[in-house]
């Protein structure tokens, strides 16, 4: 049979303020267990929760961003359910009023094509703590730091057709949420993590088959794989005539297989109802349209703006805008070297190989946006030419100092004085005599086969310090005899 | 010294005729001779109560500006966590909760100096109207040490109408301050919900909980909220309007207020010396200056029903963080972690609450959301319309707090939905939020019997200057029951 | 409305109570006798009334983002049943 596989996804993303969702407790990680907490995060007996400024405004950013509708009034709603790590027994999310209503994307496929993807809704509840099942005494530890951490939950429609467009969409998330500032992306700390809604159909069916949702998946490459492997494991029970249980399995990255999560099945009736303790969240249209008017150039946007200013191919713009971090290091090193073409060459091509080498984002770059753009400058003004540079990025990645350092240190200047250079080039004529008759015996094709040969001995003899372009002329003037 | 005022008190403190330390000592022995027969206090924190009184008198004579509250004996209801001093809500499941925290109403009435003598009993998370549902025992009225006290802050009524403590806090979700007020003879104020702040106050129903002053008279009711009214950051649902000067005009006349009695509230069900006694009161008030005119509040009986689905629901989610993970009870060996939860909560909490639980459980259950939950909340809207209409004509409500008088230990525990249906003239209140108060009008059959004064929304200093007028003008406030000694 | 048993177990489970057989008993004739009270609500028009969640229905304030709690996990933990290392401890959390 021919499936056809439908994707929703829904992604968690962890929203960057300095304080938590409904208490004045600080984010962060690595903290020792239980201390970044207060009584509303440890749920104590008569603690309140009061509602972050900056979580509602980092959400409005979200919405106004994937050209949502904004809920005017949103409200809190409890999600009750036991869990150690849950220290009130629920979870306060939204349900019938989200902040962010429908809204929508676009994604570009790798054979070009642009894709809309809807968007459901987003919404923002606190995160749960962590359960630690390092041995002690046989037991669990809970640590609570985490709890009451904001996070928006961005509920895609069920539009994706292929793993390839599920990656796609999640990265065009993770780029508008970093452009926005609102979200770290870190996936592998679970600052962005998603879980994966998937089901088959024959192909030209209408109705939709029984789903199963993969939790908490958090890297590109794992939903990517999770995917496979679920439509693959989808698929051989529906072509046994089985069928699909519903239910949340777990993406088993060592294995690369899913696996039933049972215990999530017992008797889910969470009792959803507005929490009391919270009133509902109201906005003015002015606030809402001053976070619109205010947003920052975001992706698609940023990648129009390099073709256009920069003469950048589609390709190449893409490339250098999918984050913020790319597009910022890229333009700061085109505006030091004045030429925007050799930035991105240079960002794309020698810098990348080094970043994909050590298996660095370009956030952990040895060479900054400034050194980059400081060599390039060596290469625009002639003191090095593009084979040096190479050498120099080399040593600049190696901590050696900066471009100009590392050229005086090491002699590397052009040589550009013509004098200077003829008198060279004759010295690499008269070191090969034999062959500069060859060539002035050979016919005008030839000659320019072999004038290689004499560019290669000169920018030996220079030790590649020689100008190219000053080079060519005289070395054909001298040539021609 | 044990029956007087807050103002005379403060009077006394200021002019050395006594000290807070003599009269905390007072206190403190009158509860040693008479609580043993109330079972009012859960906790007495002697030595806190002595160290600030201590505080107090060096306060007093050293601040010519010191509050009015500065010394003066209180106690608070064990519901409010007090920081270093057992907070229990009267239940197992909280028997050896020591909160690092205080809450608001507390840490404000510590700021204006009182001393807090201790906790006082009440029914367990507030969840009841007899004070019967205590893991630390009933609590017994002292008016007469058969009958009930109220509920559910039934400790605090006692102590304050025994001379227990000069005044205490009570919380009212669905009549818990005017009922045990009504039935012990004081006067308790419930306020506009969101007057008080609820932060640190262990929550049974969020939209309906509220705190306020359990005292001997409207005055020191005015005091006490003074203290504790207002703006509080740590309460989402507190309100940031204005505090009023409560004393300002407890003293205007009345001429000229328009009184209304809704008929609902003297119908079927009423006993009729209670109906006397509240007829007589009324009668008062048109000799202050008051004109009566009837109204209607149709929607009452369904006060009822809205909430015992809207309480219990929230409680149900409320409660829920006692788990036996963070602190209270958990189960001696617990196999694993679903046995832990079930018999931490099933052993930890009395029946009264685990019945409400399940009641809320249910009512939230995927299914009956709609016809119980939101079918509710309509309802409560229709009640709270009730009142909007009624206050566009009248200036405040008249009507008994309760039924009857309080009635017998043990009369009701067998049929729950009597004792359900003794909160019939109280619910509609919190379910609107207005403020309303119990007033001491009189007696019938040897009880107290308590009228109720409501008001329109943040008019509680219009409620206490009504109820102000009418205790200079009665002196049903002033009665003591005689106590008997016993451990 | 009548809950039987095991309608009363069940509620029971998802509120985590533990319930013995003769509770269930007694809860299963109280709870059927609120839920009977309670349904009087039914007979009562309520189409076009919006529910009403809080009595003054005020919205929302906000709290600036910034920390203002310091840590004080020992107070915290001096009232848990079971701690180690700064951890609440808990039987054992099978996933």
């Amino acid at each position: 049979m021919n499936w056809e596989v439908v994707i929703g996804l829904e992604i968690h993303a962890q929203l960057a303020t300095k304080s938590k969702l409904f208490s004045g407790a600080a984010i962060g990680f690595g903290a020792e267990p239980n201390t970044n907490t207060t009584l509303v995060d440890l749920g104590m007996p008569g603690a309140l929760p009061v509602f972050n400024k900056e979580a509602l405004r980092m959400a409005v950013m979200f919405g106004a961003a994937v050209n949502a509708k904004i809920g005017m009034t949103s409200v809190f709603a409890r999600k009750n359910y036991f869990y150690p790590d849950l220290p009130k027994g629920y979870q306060t999310s939204q349900m019938d009023h989200p902040i962010v209503g429908e809204g929508f994307l676009d994604i570009t496929l790798d054979d070009g094509t642009v894709k809309r993807v809807g968007i459901t809704r987003a919404h923002l509840e606190e995160d749960a703590g962590k359960s630690l099942h390092e041995d002690f005494q046989g037991m669990t530890g809970i640590d609570l730091n985490r709890s009451s951490t904001p996070l928006l939950e961005i509920v895609s429609e069920p539009d994706m057709r292929s793993a390839k467009e599920a990656v796609a969409y999640v990265k065009m998330i993770h780029s508008i949420v970093t452009y926005l500032g609102i979200c770290d992306g870190n996936m592998a700390e679970g600052n962005m993590r998603c879980d994966i809604n998937i089901s088959l159909r024959p192909k030209g069916q209408a109705e939709y088959g029984t789903r199963t949702e993969i939790k908490n998946v958090n890297s590109f490459r794992f939903i990517e794989r999770a995917i496979y492997t679920e439509i693959e494991r989808q698929a051989d029970i529906l072509e046994d005539g089985g069928k699909i249980t519903q239910e949340t399995r777990l993406y088993d990255p060592d294995k690369d297989e899913t696996r039933s999560m049972r215990s999530k099945e017992d008797a889910n009736d969470y009792r959803y109802f507005p929490c009391p303790d919270l009133l509902p969240v109201e906005l003015t249209q002015e606030y809402v349209d001053i976070i619109r008017n205010n947003l920052p150039e975001l992706p698609t946007q940023k990648a129009e703006r390099f073709m256009r200013e920069y003469k950048l191919s589609e390709y190449d713009a893409n490339v250098l805008s999918a984050t913020r971090a790319m597009a910022d290091y890229f333009e700061k090193v085109a505006e030091i070297a004045g030429n925007a073409k050799l930035a991105a060459n240079w960002v794309m091509g020698e810098l990348s190989k080094y970043l994909n080498t050590e298996g660095k984002d370009i956030t952990e770059s040895n060479v900054t946006s400034e050194q980059l753009g400081g060599l390039l400058v060596r290469i625009e003004d002639n003191t090095i030419n593009g084979k040096t540079a190479k050498s120099v990025l080399q040593s600049m990645w190696e901590g050696e100092g900066s471009a100009d350092q590392i050229i005086d240190a090491k002699g590397l200047k052009q040589v550009t004085d013509t004098g200077a250079i003829e008198e060279m080039i004759q010295g690499v004529l008269d070191a090969n005599a034999a062959q500069v008759e060859q060539f002035r015996a050979s016919d005008e094709d030839k000659q320019k086969k072999m004038i290689g040969f004499f560019m290669g001995q000169v920018m030996k003899a220079s030790q590649g310090k020689a100008n190219p372009g000053k080079v060519t002329p005289i070395l054909n003037k001298l040539l021609k005899g | 010294m044990v029956d007087q005022s807050i103002t005379s008190l403060a009077k006394k403190l200021r002019a050395k005729e006594t000290s807070s330390v003599e009269l905390t000592q007072d206190f403190l022995s009158r509860i040693k001779q008479f609580d043993g027969q109330l079972n009012s206090y859960i906790t007495i924190s002697d030595e806190i109560a002595l160290a600030q009184a201590e505080a107090a008198d060096k306060k007093l004579a050293a601040d010519d500006n010191a509050s009015l509250l500065t010394g003066i004996p209180v106690a608070h209801k064990d519901l409010f966590c007090t920081n270093g001093i057992l907070t229990t809500c009267a239940s197992k499941m909280l028997n050896n909760f020591v909160p690092p925290y205080e809450s608001t109403v507390t840490s404000r009435m510590q700021a204006s100096g009182v001393v807090t003598l201790g906790k006082t009993n009440m029914d367990e998370f507030a969840m009841g109207s007899s004070n019967e549902n205590s893991h630390y025992g009933a609590v017994k009225n002292p008016w007469n040490l058969e009958k009930v006290p109220g509920g559910s802050s039934g400790g605090s009524a006692a102590a304050v109408a025994a001379g227990l403590c000069v005044a205490a806090t009570g919380t009212d979700t669905g009549g818990s301050i005017r009922q045990p007020a009504s039935f012990c003879g004081i006067t308790g104020l419930k306020p506009t919900y969101g007057r008080v702040s609820r932060f640190g106050m262990i929550a049974y129903a969020s939209s309906l909980d509220q705190a306020g002053p359990m005292a001997r008279s409207a005055e020191d009711c005015a005091h006490i909220l003074q203290s504790i009214a207002g703006f509080d950051a740590n309460d989402s649902t507190c309100s940031d309007i204005a505090t009023e000067d409560y004393t300002a005009s407890i003293d205007a006349p009345l001429d000229g207020l328009i009184i209304g009695l809704p008929k609902e509230y003297f119908g079927d069900g009423l006993d009729n010396d209670v109906a006397t006694a509240i007829q007589n009161a009324v009668k008062e008030f048109e000799k202050l200056g008051g004109k009566v005119k009837e109204i209607s509040l149709p929607n009452l009986n369904l006060s009822i029903p809205s909430y015992y689905v809207i309480a219990p629901s929230e409680a149900s989610s409320n409660l829920s963080r006692f788990d036996g993970v963070r602190y209270g009870y958990r189960c001696e060996d617990p196999k694993d972690l679903m046995d832990m939860y079930k018999r931490s909560r099933g052993e930890g909490f009395g029946k009264e609450v685990q019945k409400r639980i399940m009641v809320g459980t249910y009512a939230l259950s995927e299914g009956y959301y709609d016809a119980y939950y939101l079918k509710a909340q309509r309802i409560r809207r229709l009640i709270k319309e009730d009142f909007v209409k009624a206050f566009e004509e009248v200036d405040v409500i008249m009507g008994p707090v309760a039924p009857t008088t309080a009635f017998g230990i043990g009369a009701k525990t067998d049929d729950p939905i009597a004792m359900y249906l003794e909160d019939i003239y109280t619910l509609s209140v919190n379910l609107a939020g207005i403020p309303a108060m119990s007033v001491p009008a009189g007696f019938a059959n040897g009880m107290p019997v308590g009228l109720q004064i409501m008001g329109n929304y943040f008019s509680e200093a219009k409620l206490l200057n009504v109820a102000h007028k009418f205790q200079q003008a009665t002196d049903w406030h002033t009665k003591n029951p005689s106590l008997v000694e016993g451990a | 409305m009548s809950l039987d048993k095991q309608d009363v177990q069940k509620i029971a489970h998802l509120a985590r109570l533990s319930l013995s057989d003769s509770d269930a008993e007694q809860y299963k004739d109280s709870l059927t006798s609120i839920l009977d009270l309670v349904a009087q609500m039914q007979s009562i028009n309520t189409d076009g009334v919006e529910p009403l969640a809080h009595p003054l229905e005020a919205k929302q304030r906000l709290r600036d983002d910034i920390v203002t709690e310091e840590n004080r996990r020992d107070a915290f933990l001096a009232n848990a049943p079971q701690t180690e290392a700064g951890l609440f401890l808990v039987p054992k959390v099978i996933d």
